[in-house]
């Protein structure tokens, strides 16, 4: 097997391409907080009676609210503030396709690439 | 302590120095695991209750043996910088390997942020004054920190091993200043973890805890880092890590017991400073301040780690030109990666402006997910590859493939966990992750010598 050369890459393609990734792992962090698909999906189930026996907090649990600064009124939106796990079966099937195409692309890709590297690095041997 | 001082070499350029001992691998590990004790765990909590919290855990805890056992086995066979990437790049192949870097940088710019962000609210609260922004906190904790690196690792993980033995001593005296041994004196764990609230979602939340539960102890394999400067690798990787992940253990432990004992679930789940909180509710203005103290130098000593590793990897792409070569080169004095150092600077910065503490924190959990999903299947290649007597390896792991298994099937389940409240976010990272393999696979590749990529004096992998 001939030994490959990769081209010489020119200073204008490097920045070109320091640019291109700086650009993607923009996009990659920050689109998802701009689109507000970021963060966790809870919302305040709202109780119209305010007292720490509604909240469901104990003497012991409402006297520790208390020593943090807490009133039920101030406390009802974090107490009541709830994550609603309800399984979304079309979401999770493209989860999991999209996650298991990415490995099966990932390994195939790798492995076509990885035997290059391996005749190259063994043509002697 | 033996500083080599004598010019190490990679090839014909200057490369990193062998300085460290197994004592700064420790550091290293448990430097940026254990601001997890600080923050973040108890958003398990959120998810799925007090009792939840504990669970996961110990199933996480778990899940990082698996990972600390296959990745001493694997990086003291491979001892060479960017760890898991240097790993994927002569067991499973270059695309996997960039995808490998790319899910460390992410992980540990983004655990980066999330310290730093810590640190300023840390501050901003403590402070308790109008007006007073955590802005200039997270700039100059990340400055700071860029410096020391680029300044040398040695005197890195010196300070990491000072300040995360003073974190960790905090954690220790807490537990024993509020009577572990006693419930009703300091400690309420019956009045606040009931049969009613325990599991607030039953079971759907305990394995939506698992998210979080990655926080207790994410980034010990990043002592893998520093393979390329121990000074023994076979000895120093297998001890530092073993050693961290038991050290991590006994911590996660105490500090849930702590906690859990001294506040309502809902309030643990939300807070972003636990031990500091239960510092402050134990009455003692001794612990208070010291707690606070502790969880500054925790988030101090993460980030450092975090600089220190992200680089690595970073630099190690531009090495192999996965990346420009422009990010390989090493400072002539003070022989670090300055330049993957400098460029990732202005990353974390930006992230920690425009990013909350749990969306970044979310971010580097998801790819620290990824990674360990690679882990599980890479140790299965290696051991295929490379059966064990046909190389000398520095630690060989036992009861294989079990802990491989258990590290996947807990990585399914985890995704799932990600799925269950950030789903949006996980399609838009494997998304990202999924667009850039295919600029590399089918562009950047092209620029990569191909046998040169294999370094290792290791014979022909079976099967090719």
């Amino acid at each position: 097997m001939s030994r490959y050369t990769p081209p010489v890459q020119s200073k204008a393609g490097q920045v070109f391409d320091i640019v291109v990734v700086v650009v993607a792992i923009f996009v990659a962090l920050w689109l998802p907080l701009k689109l507000g698909l970021a963060g966790a999906a809870k919302s305040i189930d709202a109780l119209e009676t305010k007292t720490w026996e509604a909240l469901g907090q104990n003497p012991t649990m409402a006297s520790i609210w208390e020593k943090l600064g807490y009133t039920p009124e101030t406390a009802h939106d974090i107490i009541q503030n709830r994550f609603h796990y309800i399984i979304d079966w079309p979401t999770l099937i493209i989860m999991a396709a999209v996650l298991i195409g990415y490995f099966v692309f990932l390994f195939r890709a790798s492995d076509r690439e990885y035997r290059d590297v391996i005749n190259e690095k063994f043509e002697d041997k | 302590m033996t500083i080599a001082l004598e010019p190490a070499v990679h090839g014909d350029r200057v490369s990193l120095l062998r300085v460290l001992g197994p004592a700064h691998v420790w550091a290293l590990g448990v430097g940026i695991v254990l601001v997890g004790e600080f923050t973040g765990w108890n958003f398990s909590a959120d998810k799925g209750g007090a009792l939840a919290a504990l669970i996961v855990c110990w199933i996480v805890g778990l899940l990082y043996t698996s990972v600390a056992m296959i990745d001493s086995e694997v990086t003291s066979t491979v001892a060479a910088a960017g760890g898991q990437y240097a790993q994927a790049k002569h067991i499973v192949g270059p695309l996997m390997a960039f995808n490998v870097a790319l899910f460390l940088v992410f992980a540990y710019t983004m655990l980066e942020v999330s310290d730093a962000i810590l640190l300023g609210d840390t501050i901003v609260a403590k402070a308790g004054v109008d007006g007073l922004t955590h802005n200039s906190f997270i700039a100059a904790t990340i400055v700071v920190l860029a410096w020391l690196n680029y300044r040398g690792v040695l005197m890195t993980l010196n300070v990491n091993f000072i300040i995360t033995a003073i974190a960790y001593i905090s954690i220790v005296i807490l537990f024993f200043s509020v009577s572990p041994w006693t419930q009703g004196a300091v400690l309420k764990l019956n009045e606040l973890v009931t049969p009613g609230n325990a599991l607030p979602y039953g079971w759907i939340g305990v394995i939506a805890a698992f998210q979080f539960g990655i926080w207790y102890y994410l980034g010990i394999e990043g002592t893998t880092q520093a393979a390329e400067e121990v000074r023994s690798p076979a000895r120093s990787l297998p001890y530092g890590t073993m050693a961290g992940m038991i050290t991590l253990l006994i911590a996660a432990a105490m500090t849930w017991y702590v906690c859990a004992s001294l506040m309502p679930w809902e309030y643990l789940g939300i807070t972003y400073y636990p031990l500091w909180d239960a510092g402050k509710l134990t009455g003692s203005p001794l612990l208070e301040n010291l707690l606070f103290i502790a969880t500054l130098l925790a988030a101090i000593a993460s980030a450092n780690g975090c600089i220190n590793d992200a680089a690595r990897a970073w630099f190690s792409l531009g090495r192999d030109r996965y990346l420009p070569s422009w990010f390989s080169a090493v400072h002539p004095r003070y022989r670090t990666p300055y330049r993957s150092i400098l460029f990732l600077l202005p990353i974390a910065l930006a992230f920690a402006f425009i990013a909350d503490l749990n969306q970044a924190i979310t971010f580097s959990i998801l790819s620290g997910v990824l990674q360990y999903t690679f882990m599980s299947i890479n140790i299965m290649m290696f051991r295929k590859k490379w059966p064990l007597g046909s190389i000398r390896r520095g630690y060989t792991h036992p009861f294989h493939p079990l802990p491989a298994i258990v590290l996947f099937c807990l990585c399914v389940v985890t995704f799932f966990a990600i799925f269950l409240g950030f789903g949006s976010q996980l399609i838009a990272m494997v998304a990202f992750y999924f667009l850039i393999s295919l600029w590399f696979h089918f562009y950047r590749y092209k620029f990569v010598r191909r046998g040169d990529q294999f370094t290792m004096p290791w014979p022909k992998p079976q099967g090719y």
